[in-house]
């Protein structure tokens, strides 16, 4: 059997500290209960700049300019440790600056909802001739500008504020008076997620010497609902983040399912092209503007400097089998069914253990496991503990609890078998698929033969079911192609077609 | 000490979450008035 391949992947960050001020609920809420909030009066203090968020390494990991598990040689908190090579591009992607990111939201404003203040738009318009991803055909798309009266008006009919500090530099319009589906601030959250999976895209494209016309179909897998009040959630985000990166022979839907929705639809994928309905299929997503500063309150009393001020997005590119990029175990997917159970345990063993148990394969036969990877220096002082790890705990505990492992393996499992979480709490973003890069490149070098993908997500939290969720698939080294069984290699079903073109030329000729 | 009571239960999904405090709650006389689990990634 041919498996699919993973053929490339790409990643983008985008620092957005005005945004999370204007648009994380954390922060939309908090104003909403109490106007004097302390905690929004101390925020402005403990955002990051730019060039500080570039230079953390968690980010600089999470486009590939340093390897995962290099920063466990980096001294914690990373937050005081810039790395001094960082750059704002990297192999996978880049992280882009808020204003460059205002412009691309109205580059992909197909419905003109967008109005950037004229100052701003020389300015950016400068700044993003310099970008090696867009052209003079997407900068005549910032159109002529509006004058800051014009945007404080808009802001008094309901608009969203596009702010950089105390500047309003942009606003978003409601594209409905009275739908809540299409209001001004749903408008902007599915603009900016769909301005970063555009971003990401182009990059998965330029990165990597991809033709976007050889994609036959895409899958977006973030968090939001785009869609009018009579069929809120209708989509579709995957059509319309390809429209504006030249995907003309490509079609596309949305897949959800919360944090795990990316692995599903990588599943999906895999699944298109063995079955070989689609040769060629991304998978993609953008941030979610609403996550921003989600624990800020936590960070902010512990003196530390609010670190999710970042929008995550990824894409990836799922192959038919060229023999050398590694290869997706469709053979070996773990699920998490409606009968597992929702506990940890349950959860994992649904995706970790029962799927290498029916593959005949030991926890110790897989090289890596690429759990929930959040960044712990988030999650910690939240409360949340150290997602990655735990999870690898309880991989090992599980291993224990089969005979893959020695009792004494337990301690050290992590550091052999995982990585530290680098990715930013972007819901979708971290399950998984931050490694899928990083994981590939490793395959490649001959450092690793496989690695396992999990992603789990928090389906209770639409409040229709109790229930978890969890899925995974492994990617291993490819072994080179194999004739498929029942098929004839092309040389000889053109020596049986030419038999056949003489034996009907004789028979012509009697 | 807690006979009686009414208990709100907040879960975490990366620890216990709320259907698991319920179940070793449901034991003891008192009343779960509403449960639900969080996420905070």
């Amino acid at each position: 059997m041919n498996f699919p391949v993973l053929k490339a992947a790409a990643y983008a960050l985008v620092h957005a500290p005005n945004i999370l001020l204007t648009h994380g609920t954390t922060q939309l809420l908090e104003g909403a209960k109490n106007e004097q909030s302390q905690y929004l009066k101390e925020l402005p203090s403990a955002l990051r700049s730019f060039d500080q968020a570039a230079a953390y390494p968690p980010n600089q990991a999470y486009i590939g300019a340093i390897k995962p598990k290099d920063l466990e040689q980096i001294a914690q908190p990373w937050y005081e440790q810039k790395l001094e090579s960082a750059s704002r591009f990297g192999p996978y992607g880049e992280i882009m600056p808020e204003d460059e990111f205002y412009a691309l939201m109205k580059i992909v404003d197909v419905f003109d909802l967008i109005k950037l203040e004229k100052g701003f738009r020389a300015e950016i318009q400068a700044k993003l001739e310099k970008h090696p991803l867009f052209d003079q055909d997407d900068l005549a798309l910032l159109g002529p500008g509006a004058d800051l009266e014009d945007l404080q008006k808009m802001l008094k009919a309901d608009a969203s504020p596009m702010k950089i500090g105390s500047d309003l530099i942009g606003a978003v319009a409601p594209a409905h008076d009275l739908d809540q589906a299409l209001s001004a601030s749903i408008m902007f959250e599915n603009l900016a997620a769909k301005a970063s999976a555009v971003l990401v895209l182009r990059h998965l494209f330029r990165e990597n010497g991809i033709d976007p016309l050889d994609v036959d179909y895409i899958i977006e897998c973030s968090e939001e609902a785009a869609g009018d009040m009579n069929q809120r959630g209708g989509g579709n985000f995957a059509k319309a983040i390809g429209e504006m990166c030249g995907l003309k022979n490509a079609t596309g839907s949305d897949l959800r399912s919360f944090c795990s929705g990316p692995v599903h639809a990588l599943v999906s994928a895999a699944a298109l092209v063995q079955a070989g309905v689609f040769k060629n299929v991304v998978v993609v997503a953008g941030g979610a503007t609403a996550k921003l500063g989600m624990n800020g309150r936590e960070h902010l009393k512990k003196g530390m400097p609010i670190l999710e001020d970042l929008l995550g997005a990824f894409a990836v590119l799922i192959s038919s089998n060229d023999g050398i990029n590694p290869q997706i175990r469709t053979d070996t997917v773990g699920r998490h069914t409606i009968g597992s159970g929702s506990s940890p345990q349950a959860v994992l063993t649904a995706v970790v253990t029962d799927p290498l148990e029916r593959a005949g394969l030991s926890i110790r036969d897989v090289d890596l496991f690429a759990p929930e990877l959040q960044n712990p220096e988030i999650t910690v002082p939240a409360g949340a503990g150290n997602v990655a790890e735990a999870n690898f705990k309880m991989i090992a505990a599980l291993g224990v609890k089969r005979g893959d492992l020695e009792r004494s393996e337990l301690a050290d499992f992590a550091s052999r078998h995982g990585m530290p979480g680098y990715a930013p709490t972007q819901g979708h973003i971290p399950s998984g698929v931050p490694f899928l890069g990083a994981g590939r490149d490793l395959i490649l070098e001959g450092e690793i033969k496989n690695f396992m993908i999990i992603g789990k997500g928090s389906l209770f939290l639409a409040r229709l079911t109790n229930l978890f969720d969890g899925i995974s698939f492994l990617v291993e080294k490819n072994p080179g192609l194999k004739a498929s069984a029942g098929t004839a290699p092309k040389d000889e079903v053109r020596r049986i077609i030419a038999e056949a073109m003489q034996d009907l030329a004789a028979i012509l000729d009697q | 000490m807690i006979k009686g009571k009414k208990v709100v239960i907040l879960g975490d999904r990366d620890g216990i979450p709320g259907p698991s405090i319920e179940e070793c709650l449901r034991p003891l006389d008192l009343e779960i008035v509403f449960s639900a689990t969080e996420c905070f990634v």
